[in-house]
């Protein structure tokens, strides 16, 4: 196992994809000559040449839509959108031709496409630049939606949605680049929609994803010392949705909290919540506690955006609750 | 012969109502002559004829039929086709409405509140929940609950026992304190405590200060402890899983506190910088605030070293269980009046005797031993505390 | 009426072009039949007056080459060679449709004809088409892409935005695609002149450095040249180029537009006396290769597959439940 950064788990997925693939091609914005606004695509440019990594314009609904014609051709584009912000000019590309195009041609035709970039919140960008889109994407059927949290994840993660057939959201977080990691060498994956169970325990589960995995854990030890045991569970994935290792968990413990970035409604941690009221309903001690993030536009204010999103000590107290 | 159909005018359009017949029944028809009005979800529309004949209707005006549906025919019906027949309008059969159904004998109304769990468990068990007291937020009923009563219920009346289920809170407990005997090398140092300075002080204070701040033996021992610790900060700390041991530069010290439920151990934070009267404050809102269950999930956090003392029952020595990851804890009894030796006198004096519970990883007797003595030599003279 | 330009091609294809246009225009008409009678449900577009620029342009591309497709896009179908029967299958909805009746009257799709399907959002599939001419020479073939498209979508911002990647890509021979603008007057119902602040659509096309010209959509055998032309260069150079065809649609914009307010019956009329099939008549009974017993053989044989196509669809089971789940995934 070699250790590195979530970001060199990425680029070094890239490199061996594209040295064992010539159907993989990368196009983003300053992804090129600028190598990457995080650095994931540094050297690509000079190592695949211009046809291979394509610098495109800010034009995010025309570069996306042809990433779609060159899948639907038999090529394996991968987008990176410099946040996933930008991806919303794009959205009627993503949802109403990648993710559809498979079922209204009667599976004629396949979007092999990946979409990758920092998604989520925290670092003072204010309303427009901070946002979790993981379940408005995940909304639609037809679409793949990952979202690793953890170097080793990012590696599987990816490799798996270069080999499959269909259109992956791919969201990173901003904070999760220099993380670094235990990553296991030569081809490897991980499979999509299978849930890890990070750390075990026996009091209560705890669901959560991307940056929010490493703020339940946080959250897990302190719990430790008030005699609590979590087990946090890492989704890894969204669509599909793992909810039998989820299931399995909160049948054992009988308490159960979910973790989001993202606003409250409508939200990832209301389907898992729903899922385990129709999976597990008569095994429930206590209802299912969500953490998620207040139901405003992010602020700017350092103050004020503490207060918008999850953090440690919230996710610990819904612990205490569900414990009452 | 050709079919006058319903057309479909709108995209949503599933069926349409003929308003007007503009041909009638047997007439001559060109086409594109109009043939009928008809109204649909949107609009009203014409429908004209597709063919030239003799227009034979089908349906009458004012029926609504499903799109796609024959309403006439140009050049004669199909020979079963029936003749149209005029709407008439069903006869509505008179019926009284049927009686009201006889009021139910009255239900207790009162829901049970049960998790789906503990409902499980007492439909699996045959557990009227009714009999069950929750003891969940808002009274429901949880697992627990549904298992005590179990328990209970399966104990013969004549039994001369009972078996208690602890409650999270002591569970937790049990587990810290069965890992802590377990793992962690305890040993034992004990020494006696000449308190007639300490408690003429104590008496002093209390006469100068008032009841609003009542300074009691115990904040004179938590003082003393806080002040032996600041000069041998060997046990001033946490004992961490790599084995290192964090020696912290301040000294927050865990009060235990007997509540119903369990002990809890509110922190005194800085105890040796708090001269006595703040500390005094401190402590009594502490263990008040401990028993009333309203201090912050924080205030139990953070101690560096505790103190538990007994002396409230007629305890004369004690030997306490380390809080981990603390790596000591001090134990007091209650100060007794005995006959000792001063100056080749038998004298009677108060005596307490102290004994400090330390983790041999941490320090040995003789860091415990000069620790100890630190606290006899501020406990008899007691003017250092108020220094 | 304009004069023709002389006859080109060889008259046994002006011919087929003939019976293809007359089979075109009947199955339309069936298909506005079929949805009064509810056999066809959604939205139904036909293409009755627009038929002349699929075929100009689809007759002078290789089997291999590729095309997208708005959502009018019954009759670049079926002049493609799909079979009849499979499309009016897809619009009743049947196993036997072209997409198992999962797609549609708007998501006509024959991969195999290089079929690359019809598209129901306006502007939305012009993208695609440009990232799979990228493709067709990242690929290193000369195979090219068509794109069809109406006026409403020059206004777009799907279109821009695709126009200027192929303008960059072009720039490199990465992009040979053919933007086939079918401007039929109308987005809907407003016209183009009360929606592109430049009416004259391919001029549009210089603001991304894309070669573009008009040309007569009605008359089949100057579609085809200027077509045969275009896309000879476009496979040759790998850049893009823009035909904006000057077409009408005599049918209203969809089978729920039932009284066309925003045109009057003299301006059809008028466009009617430059019907396709009309203009293809005239060039045929000029050369005296068609007279009455000919046409009429023609409407027969037409009428016939039409009736072949609407019994076929007619028999075809409808999609059983288990293709519900069927297609939402490839892996």
């Amino acid at each position: 196992m070699a250790e590195m950064t979530y970001r060199e788990a990425l680029r070094s997925t890239l490199v061996e994809e594209m040295d064992r693939d010539p159907r993989v091609l990368l196009l983003g914005e300053d992804i090129g000559v600028y190598q990457g606004t995080f650095r994931v695509t540094e050297g690509l440019l000079e190592r695949y040449g211009p046809k291979r990594v394509i610098d495109t314009p800010i034009s995010e609904l025309g570069f996306i839509g042809a990433a779609i014609g060159m899948a639907l051709l038999g090529l394996r584009p991968v987008v990176e959108v410099m946040t996933w912000n930008f991806s919303l000019p794009a959205a009627d590309q993503i949802l109403q031709n990648a993710a559809k195009v498979r079922y209204f041609s009667g599976g004629q035709v396949s979007v092999p496409l990946v979409i990758r970039g920092p998604n989520g919140a925290g670092v003072q960008l204010s309303a427009q630049h901070s946002q979790s889109l993981e379940s408005f994407y995940g909304h639609f059927p037809g679409l793949r939606v990952v979202t690793p949290a953890t170097p080793a994840d990012a590696k599987g993660l990816l490799r798996t949605a270069l080999r499959g057939q269909d259109p992956v959201i791919f969201l990173e977080h901003a904070a999760l680049y220099g993380v670094k990691g235990p990553v296991p060498e030569g081809d490897y994956t991980v499979p999509f929609g299978k849930a890890a169970v990070v750390r075990p325990g026996r009091h209560v589960t705890v669901v959560a994803y991307s940056r929010m995995l490493h703020l339940a854990l946080a959250a897990a030890d302190e719990l430790v010392r008030e005699g609590v045991e979590c087990e946090v569970l890492d989704l890894r994935s969204l669509r599909p949705l793992d909810m039998d290792t989820v299931a399995e968990s909160v049948r054992r413990t009988h308490r159960a909290v979910v973790v989001q970035e993202q606003w409250p409604l409508f939200g990832a941690a209301a389907e898992v919540a729903a899922g385990i009221y129709e999976r597990c309903f008569d095994e429930l001690d206590a209802p299912v506690e969500r953490v998620t993030g207040a139901d405003v536009p992010a602020p700017y204010a350092r103050n004020l955006e503490k207060l918008t999103f999850p953090d440690e000590e919230r996710i610990a107290q819904a612990v205490r609750r569900v414990l009452q | 012969m050709a079919e006058v159909i319903m057309p479909k005018m709108g995209d949503a359009m599933t069926q349409g109502k003929i308003l007007a017949w503009r041909k009638r029944h047997g007439e001559r028809v060109d086409k594109g002559e109009v043939l009928a009005e008809i109204e649909t979800d949107k609009v009203n529309v014409e429908i004209e004829a597709e063919s030239s004949g003799t227009l034979h209707i089908a349906v009458p005006e004012g029926q609504t039929v499903p799109v796609g549906q024959v309403i006439a025919y140009i050049d004669g019906p199909p020979a079963q086709a029936p003749a149209p027949q005029a709407a008439t309008p069903q006869p509505e059969a008179f019926a009284p409405p049927p009686p009201a159904p006889a009021p139910a004998a009255p239900q207790p109304s009162e829901r049970v509140k049960a998790s789906p769990l503990a409902r499980r468990i007492a439909a699996e068990r045959g557990v009227d929940l009714s009999r069950v007291k929750g003891t969940g937020p808002g009274g429901r009923i949880v697992e627990r609950d549904v298992l005590a009563y179990l328990e209970a219920a399966a104990a013969p009346a004549e039994a001369d026992y009972e078996d208690l289920t602890p409650s999270r809170m002591r569970q937790a407990i049990a587990r810290v304190v069965t890992q802590s005997k377990q793992q962690v090398p305890h040993f034992y140092v004990t020494t006696e405590v000449d308190m007639a300075r300490a408690l003429e002080l104590k008496d002093q204070l209390r006469e100068a200060l008032g009841e609003e701040v009542r300074v009691t033996v115990n904040d004179l021992l938590l003082k003393a402890t806080a002040l032996a610790l600041r000069r041998h900060l060997q046990l001033n700390g946490h004992v961490r899983e790599d084995g290192t041991f964090r020696r912290y530069r301040r000294v927050h010290l865990g009060i235990m506190v007997a509540t119903p439920d369990g002990l809890i151990a509110p922190v005194l934070r800085d105890a040796d910088q708090l001269p006595l009267p703040q500390l005094a404050r401190e402590a009594r809102r502490l263990i008040e605030g401990a028993h009333a269950k309203r201090l912050r999930q924080e205030e139990y956090a953070g101690a560096t070293f505790s103190v538990s003392n007994l002396g409230m029952y007629e305890v004369t020595q004690f030997a306490a269980i380390i809080n981990p990851p603390q790596a000591g804890i001090l134990a007091a009894g209650r100060a007794q009046e005995r006959a000792v030796v001063r100056s080749g006198q038998v004298v009677v004096r108060p005596v307490l005797q102290l004994t400090v519970s330390a983790d041999h990883r941490v320090t040995d007797g003789a860091g415990a031993a000069e620790f100890l003595v630190e606290v006899k030599r501020l406990l008899e003279n007691p003017i250092l505390l108020v220094l | 009426m304009q004069h023709l330009q002389p006859v080109t091609v060889p008259v046994d294809t002006l011919l087929e072009w003939y019976r293809t246009l007359v089979f075109c225009r009947r199955f339309e008409e069936q298909t506005e039949r079929s949805f009064r009678r509810g056999k066809i449900g959604g939205y139904l577009h036909v293409a009755i007056g627009q038929e002349a620029v699929p075929l100009g342009f689809l007759s002078t591309t290789r089997p291999d080459d590729v095309f997208f497709v708005s959502y009018r896009d019954h009759v670049h179908t079926l002049v493609r060679g799909t079979d009849p029967g499979a499309v009016m299958a897809e619009l009743y909805g049947k196993l036997g449709g072209t997409c198992k009746g999962k797609g549609g009257s708007m998501h006509l799709f024959d991969v195999a004809r290089g079929n690359y399907g019809g598209y129901g959002i306006v502007g939305g599939h012009i993208p695609l088409a440009v990232g799979a001419a990228y493709a067709l020479r990242y690929q290193g073939t000369d195979r090219v892409c068509l794109c069809f498209f109406g006026d409403g979508a020059m206004n777009s911002g799907a279109l821009h935005e695709a126009a200027n990647l192929a303008g960059l890509w072009g720039r490199e021979g990465m992009c040979p695609v053919v933007f086939v603008v079918e401007n039929n007057r109308y987005g809907m119902g407003t016209s183009v002149e009360r929606a592109s602040a430049v009416p004259e659509l391919a001029r549009r096309f210089d603001a991304y450095d894309i070669p573009n010209e008009r040309c007569d959509g009605m008359d089949v055998v100057t579609v085809y040249e200027v077509a045969r032309r275009v896309v000879d260069q476009v496979r040759r150079t790998g850049r893009p180029y823009a035909v904006e065809t000057l077409t009408y649609r005599f049918s209203g914009h969809g089978a729920a537009d039932l009284f066309q307010p925003y045109r009057d019956k003299q301006e059809v009329e008028r466009w009617r006396q430059r019907d396709p099939i009309l203009l293809l008549e005239k060039r045929l009974r000029e050369a005296g290769v068609l007279d009455d017993r000919t046409a009429q053989e023609v409407a027969s044989w037409a009428d016939r597959r039409v009736q072949e196509a609407v019994a076929f669809a007619e028999a075809s089971p409808e999609p059983p439940p288990e293709e519900l789940y069927r297609d939402v995934y490839g892996s």
